[in-house]
């Protein structure tokens, strides 16, 4: 605060000002600074049994997280989920979207089916694409005479998961990138147009570059939607499905261990070592900023 | 000249079968969903990939059945009320916080704002344990209440509303106030209708949010009398795995009344997302 004394129509901006964001701070204080503390704490402490009391323990629940090869394949199971789901999730929806941004007649009904999936639930998508990939009976094995265990196979489950996660968000990103194309300057491709550059050096020396705050904004968000996916693992793999834990993200596990499991203490620490991860990756995220996209 | 024609036609003609193939994929599972709901279980499972449409009549009574036997009249009452509330909660409170933050000088206002946005940086899955102990020591689990509960204020709504009142022309409050108005007066008056489509935005970014959420409604709502479309689906894949028809009736029925509303007020929908960008 600076020295000079408010005047009084400052005094009262400030009163009103303060009125207004309180419900905000407040919510924002009780629903999410507490609860990043008592994450904290919680993992620290040891869960009794049924999920009763708490017993300090200092940091042996992270020695125990750390030491389970099931957090480590759980945690690679979410970045090759991650794998998958972002860069063809962003490189398809790229694509889609220089289509669309040509204004052709009946682009609009391509966006509206593209973006289908944004709006249902992922719990009604999976038990969907669960059908879709039944080994007995389902209609990608009938359509190819193939009896191929697309979510019971340990080795193809995960795919089979992220092609799910593509389709979920690929009308979500080409949305972001239909209006960050909207935002590059006609002049740029009728100068391209006049030096006789063709749609394709076009796209890779005009578009590419000057579309990258808007890829690298999409990359991130997504990298860390990939990183904390849950509904769809939760919906597709049965617990009993043998490919469970070449599957399984770490946040499929935190469920399992805080709620079903009721074992609190180990689930915030799941929690934690997520979100230490994720906020390396933020920052690593933020150094390659600097260096790949090119801001006008 | 005219080759240079030809190969734009062929161009466009190429970009027209890439989408449609697109467009064929993302529908294919919709249209497999509803083409299940109304056949017979015998039908559905017959390995006959040509087998497209049910023979024996179009069973649309699965969708009655299904109705019946999962009360899907309070399961869509309940994530009705869940996302009427988390909307009502959401665009109130970051009107409020959004006009204070982009239009107001007031001491303290970087440290706060930046509250919000340290609580946009963290994966919100480290709230749900705390969250879950609160809503369960208040009494609330197996409520609208508790399902509305982490909603009620929305850091990213505060700074989408932010952005909105910012981008309003600066001598507006100047106008109002020498007309005689006081900071509520004008901010209800004058610069919230301004706001409108960023309001409609976070509305429809919340309600989108909270229709989708899963995790949270199975968490502090397990009974069925109380809980929401998508934690029922969780249970309904568990108890009749094997009836093809009915899970499928079931996912139709779930995702049909926002995709209806979708498709009605898609402009709305598609420019809501795309402004707000935020982490859906």
């Amino acid at each position: 605060m600076t020295k000079t004394k408010m005047t009084a129509a400052e005094k009262n901006a400030a009163i009103w000002a303060w009125a207004f964001i309180t419900p905000t701070m407040v919510g924002l204080i009780v629903l999410n600074f507490y609860p990043i503390f008592n994450t904290v704490w919680q993992s620290l402490c040891k869960t009794g049994d049924f999920g009763r009391g708490n017993t300090f323990v200092g940091l042996a629940n992270y020695v125990t997280v750390l030491q389970q090869a099931e957090t480590w394949q759980s945690l690679w199971n979410t970045i090759k989920y991650a794998l998958i789901e972002v860069p063809f999730g962003v490189v398809i929806a790229l694509v889609l979207a220089v289509f669309l941004n040509r204004k052709l007649p009946g682009t609009s009904v391509y966006r509206t089916i593209f973006f289908l999936p944004m709006v249902c639930a992922p719990a009604a998508v999976a038990m969907v694409w669960r059908w879709l990939y039944n080994q007995q009976f389902g209609l990608l094995n009938n359509i190819f005479h193939v009896k191929v265990g697309w979510i019971n196979d340990p080795k193809i489950a995960w795919i089979s998961i992220g092609i799910i996660g593509v389709w979920s968000i690929i009308g979500y990103n080409m949305v972001l990138f239909i209006s960050g194309l909207q935002e590059i300057p006609h002049d740029y491709y009728e100068a391209a147009d006049i030096d006789g550059a063709t749609g394709i050096r076009q796209f890779f020396y005009i578009t590419i570059p000057l579309l990258s705050p808007t890829t690298f904004f999409i990359v991130q968000t997504r990298l860390i939607g990939a990183l904390t996916v849950f509904d769809l693992m939760f919906m597709v793999m049965d617990k009993t499905n043998q490919a469970l834990k070449q599957v399984q993200s770490v946040v499929y596990l935190f469920y399992q261990y805080a709620f079903t499991n009721g074992n609190r203490g180990y689930g915030a620490t799941l929690v934690m070592v997520l979100l230490v991860f994720i906020l390396v990756l933020t920052v690593i995220m933020q150094k390659a900023e600097k260096k790949f996209v090119f801001y006008n | 000249m005219e080759s240079a024609r030809a190969r734009d036609r062929l161009n466009t003609f190429i970009i027209y079968v890439i989408l449609t193939i697109m467009a064929f994929i993302m529908l294919v599972p919709f249209a497999w969903m509803v083409l299940t709901a109304v056949k017979t279980n015998q039908e559905a499972i017959s390995v006959d990939p040509f087998y497209i449409f049910p023979s024996n009549g179009w069973h649309w009574e699965n969708f009655a059945t299904v109705w019946k036997s999962y009360n899907f009249f309070i399961l869509y009452k309940n994530t009705l009320l869940m996302i009427f509330f988390r909307v009502v909660c959401a665009c109130l409170t970051a009107t409020m916080a959004g006009y204070a933050f982009g239009r107001l000088k007031f001491p303290g206002k970087t440290a706060m704002f930046s509250l919000v946005l340290i609580q946009m940086m963290v994966p919100g899955q480290i709230f749900i344990i705390p969250q879950y102990l609160m809503v369960s020591k208040m009494g609330m689990l197996n409520t609208t209440f508790g399902l509305v509960f982490p909603g009620i204020v929305t850091a990213f709504g505060t700074y989408l509303l932010k952005t909105g009142y910012q981008g309003l022309p600066r001598d507006l409050e100047e106008a109002a106030s020498i007309d005689g108005c006081n900071i509520g007066q004008q901010f209800l008056l004058i610069m919230m209708p301004l706001t409108r489509s960023s309001m409609v935005s976070l509305g429809i970014f919340t309600a989108v949010f909270a229709f989708k959420d899963l995790m949270w409604p199975m968490i502090v709502n397990t009974n069925a009398l109380t809980t929401t479309l998508s934690a029922a689906l969780s249970k309904m894949v568990g108890q009749y795995s094997s009836d093809y028809p009915s899970m499928m009736a079931a996912a139709t029925l779930a995702v049909l009344p926002m995709v209806v509303i979708y498709v009605i007020f898609q402009k709305q929908f598609v420019e809501g997302i795309a402004t707000s960008g935020g982490k859906l």
